[in-house]
């Protein structure tokens, strides 16, 4: 025991020292919390590699270089992040409005489908790129604005709280879009010359043009995103209808007596979250597949929630968010051809920063890090969240 | 919800919907029991077809002919319409109308399914049989959920509780029992229940010592599990090269077993689903018959008040959702140690999030909840058989998909209020901080 606390001490003064070079050298104080909690999610990652007998250094030596290493790599990485930022936005923009929306996972789907229905139509290879390649981005879009705005009409019309539709609506869009794949008879979106349950390959005209070919493909998609991440940020920032969405957040009570329409903003938000998810879900069919394949969005949407959360929600700081976990999990499988470490160590990680961000507490214990400001994921932010 | 949705979501809707909700009800069923009526009674077809009760050759069973069923039960329909906009004193017969109208659906869907395949009988004994089954792990899931909410603490991590415990359980029978000894069988049955205690742990300290978001709670435990039982799998179970074995036997209860036609196959079954049973009764003696109880119920509806009366609060908290964390361990044990003798990863496939719909349907009530599970244990039976029957509407065969998402829309419509609304209890999801 008088070890391990000497250890604890120890790791408790080296983490003083970065946390004094930090302060002093670059001013990262809002940041403290995250970079901590990455590091602290890396180095109980690396426990567990060494049990199972393996250098961590070697294994994360392997997982940089297959997140940096190169020119190829680099690319392939931001090509994954991408769609995270999506449904990473879908997250923070209604948990601004005090709304928890866990419903990107079903709103990824129902703008994937809607993208490649519109994409595969066959007068979408008369239109020029231009137009075509606009149309099939606003399609799935709206599909998970759809998508998204329902559990948003049923909190204002019904009180339903939107946590519980949000994950009915992801199952049934779930059986839905498997159906309008598996189904030969009738034949609904299938591609009924492929093997492999998936819609038809969408029109040449609506993909978007490639930047760099890696693996992934990194495409256009990439601008569409990061965009809106900015747009997001000035509308929250400098617009009445961003003020509106904040206020809603922190009192709806207030709010409604201050003479905002509560139940607009609400349904507002919900359905502009959707419409993030659906847009990244429809640059991924676009860009990157091709085709609608309901595993390609398995997990996307509550990854996106551990982004936006380790991004406090911030739209820019989301980017960020979102190319660290692209990349890992681009980089994770040179770890583990070269290490022999499965893959999975990345998720195991990516769930401990998660935790670590969101019991900030146990970070600013270890690092002594002082409470900058309230975190916005303590639950008394969400008054009751059901 | 809390009296902010309520003074600002809801104003309009409490007054307007609450005096709509009974004729929309009745509008729904009149027009059902119209269409079926008017539309399905003279379409199907009229030849006779047979219940059985008991698996081929010679069973025993009741013949009958589909459309005068489905005229029965369109009258019924029609009767629960006309009492929803019936004048008030005849209004009492309204509740128990609608309740009859709403599980006269299953035994209409079982004669249209028969009445539309061309095989005359089906065996509707083992269909049943079949629901509870599946229904196992979704009846542990939202007991798992009950005490959980019910103590103010939300769980939408019951999904990776059970992944957890599916996968740690597989993986010390196959470590340590080379997946073949019934001894070590149930020791690793014992150590899923521990292991889905531990992770309610997590999510015990993350919410209650720590204050965390108890969503994001639940959702650190569902990423936490995903990937510590692939990481599992692939470095422990796939190197042990042991991928299947010996999973649970199935055993007869002495004496019900015995009951002509029907306890064979009622009455014969593996343990963990005998232990739901025991599980749900338990649930439903301790939280509603014993001090104790009361007290986790207390916590869920109002700490403060509950504190007041000399409850410890949080140590209520803890032991609840813990206690919730060991059934979903024992959830995930049907999955990898009796319902199949493997394990894959995502095994639970959303068998959680199922659970917690299960137990939003039963209004947070033990026996709702067992209800909420057998409805979706019954639309994924009766899915697979409507395959194995062929069922066929106008040349289209009616996809499995449908029957599965039948239950989530109408778990959607409970909450939204339409049919019986489902209010969770009052502090779920609200931090508790001591009184100082």
């Amino acid at each position: 025991m008088n070890g391990a606390r000497n250890a604890n001490a120890g790791v408790g003064r080296a983490a003083s020292q970065i946390h004094r070079v930090l302060t002093e050298a670059w001013r990262l104080q809002p940041l403290y919390v995250s970079l901590y909690a990455i590091l602290l999610s890396f180095v109980v990652g690396g426990v567990l590699i060494s049990i199972i007998g393996v250098n961590p250094f070697t294994a994360y030596w392997a997982l940089l270089r297959g997140m940096v290493g190169g020119g190829d790599e680099i690319a392939g990485s931001v090509a994954r992040s991408v769609p995270f930022i999506g449904s990473a936005l879908a997250l923070a923009f209604a948990f601004r409005a005090g709304l928890f929306n866990i419903g990107a996972e079903g709103q990824l789907l129902a703008g994937g489908i809607t993208a490649a229905y519109v994409g595969a139509l066959s007068w979408m290879s008369d239109l020029p790129g231009f137009v075509a390649i606009p149309l099939i981005l606003i399609a799935g879009t709206m599909g998970g604005a759809i998508w998204g705005g329902i559990p948003g009409v049923l909190r204002t019309k019904t009180g339903a709280h939107e946590v519980i539709s949000t994950i009915m609506l992801n199952s049934l869009v779930l059986f839905g879009v498997r159906w309008m794949v598996n189904s030969r008879d009738p034949v609904v979106l299938r591609d009924t010359e492929s093997t492999v349950p998936r819609t038809d390959s969408i029109s040449d005209t609506a993909v978007l043009p490639e930047l760099v070919d890696s693996q992934p493909v990194l495409h256009v998609g990439l601008f569409a995103l990061v965009g809106i991440c900015f747009v997001v940020a000035f509308v929250l920032k400098r617009t009445t209808f961003g003020f509106e969405v904040g206020t809603v957040g922190l009192n709806p009570h207030a709010s409604h007596y201050a003479g905002i329409n509560v139940n607009r903003v609400i349904v507002a938000s919900m359905a502009a979250s959707g419409a993030f998810a659906g847009l990244a879900a429809a640059s991924e069919i676009s860009g990157t597949n091709g085709f609608f394949q309901p595993g390609t969005f398995f997990l996307m949407g509550f990854d996106g929630i551990a982004i936006a959360l380790l991004a406090r929600t911030n739209p820019v700081a989301i980017i960020a968010a979102a190319l660290l976990w692209g990349s890992m999990l681009s980089g994770a499988p040179l770890m583990q051809q070269e290490a022999d470490v499965s893959i999975d160590v990345v998720r195991i990680i990516q769930a401990m920063v998660l935790l670590f961000v969101a019991a900030d507490a146990i970070v600013r214990y270890l690092f002594r890090v002082r409470e900058l400001d309230q975190s916005p994921f303590k639950a008394t932010s969400i008054e009751g969240a059901m | 919800m809390t009296t902010v949705e309520h003074a600002v979501g809801a104003t309009g809707a409490s007054g307007r919907i609450g005096l709509n909700r009974q004729s929309i009800t009745g509008l729904v069923f009149g027009l059902l029991g119209i269409a079926l009526l008017a539309g399905v009674a003279p379409a199907i077809s009229g030849n006779s077809r047979r219940f059985n009760f008991e698996p081929p050759p010679d069973p025993a069973g009741i013949g009958f002919h589909p459309p005068t069923w489905v005229v029965a039960i369109g009258v019924l329909f029609l009767l629960t319409a006309v009492l929803g906009f019936a004048p008030p004193e005849a209004r009492r017969w309204a509740s128990p109308a609608r309740l009859l109208s709403a599980l006269a659906v299953i035994p209409l869907l079982l004669v249209l399914s028969l009445a539309l395949s061309d095989n005359p009988s089906t065996n509707i004994v083992n269909l049943f049989n079949e629901s509870l089954v599946l229904a196992t792990p979704l009846a542990l899931g939202a007991t798992t959920g009950l005490w959980c909410e019910r103590s103010g603490i939300i769980n939408i991590g019951i999904e990776g509780t059970m992944l957890a415990g599916a996968g740690i359980g597989y993986m010390t029978y196959a470590t340590i029992g080379d997946a073949q000894s019934t001894g070590w069988l149930w020791f690793s049955i014992l150590i899923s229940v521990l292991a889905g205690g531990l992770v309610a742990a997590l999510l015990a300290v993350l919410s209650i010592r720590f204050g965390v978001n108890q969503i994001v709670g639940g959702v650190v435990i569902n990423l936490f599990a995903l990937g510590l039982t692939g990481f599992l799998r692939s470095e422990v179970i796939v190197k042990t090269g042991i991928t299947t074995g010996v999973g649970t036997s199935e055993f007869g209860l002495p004496l019900l077993s015995e009951i002509p036609v029907i306890g064979d196959q009622l009455f014969r079954g593996k343990p963990i689903y005998w232990m739901m049973y025991l599980v749900v009764i338990g649930t439903w003696l301790v939280m509603f018959r014993t001090p104790w109880g009361l007290r986790v119920r207390s916590c869920g509806e109002n700490p403060h008040a509950a504190e007041t009366l000399g409850v410890n609060v949080v140590r209520i908290r803890y032991q609840s959702v813990i206690l919730g964390g060991l059934i979903a361990g024992l959830a995930g044990a049907w999955f990898s140690m009796e319902s199949q003798t493997r394990f894959e990863d995502n095994m639970t496939n959303a068998a959680g999030f199922i659970a917690l719909a299960a137990l939003i349907f039963g209004k947070w009530t033990p026996w709702g909840a067992f209800g909420g599970a057998l409805l979706f244990g019954f639309s994924r039976a009766l899915g697979t058989r409507l395959q194995f029957l062929g069922v066929e509407v106008s040349g289209f065969e009616i996809p499995s998909e449908f029957l599965q998402a039948l239950p989530f829309i109408v778990t959607l419509v409970v909450v939204a209020g339409a049919v019986g609304r489902s209010i969770p209890p009052a502090a779920a999801g609200q931090p508790f901080q001591r009184s100082k």
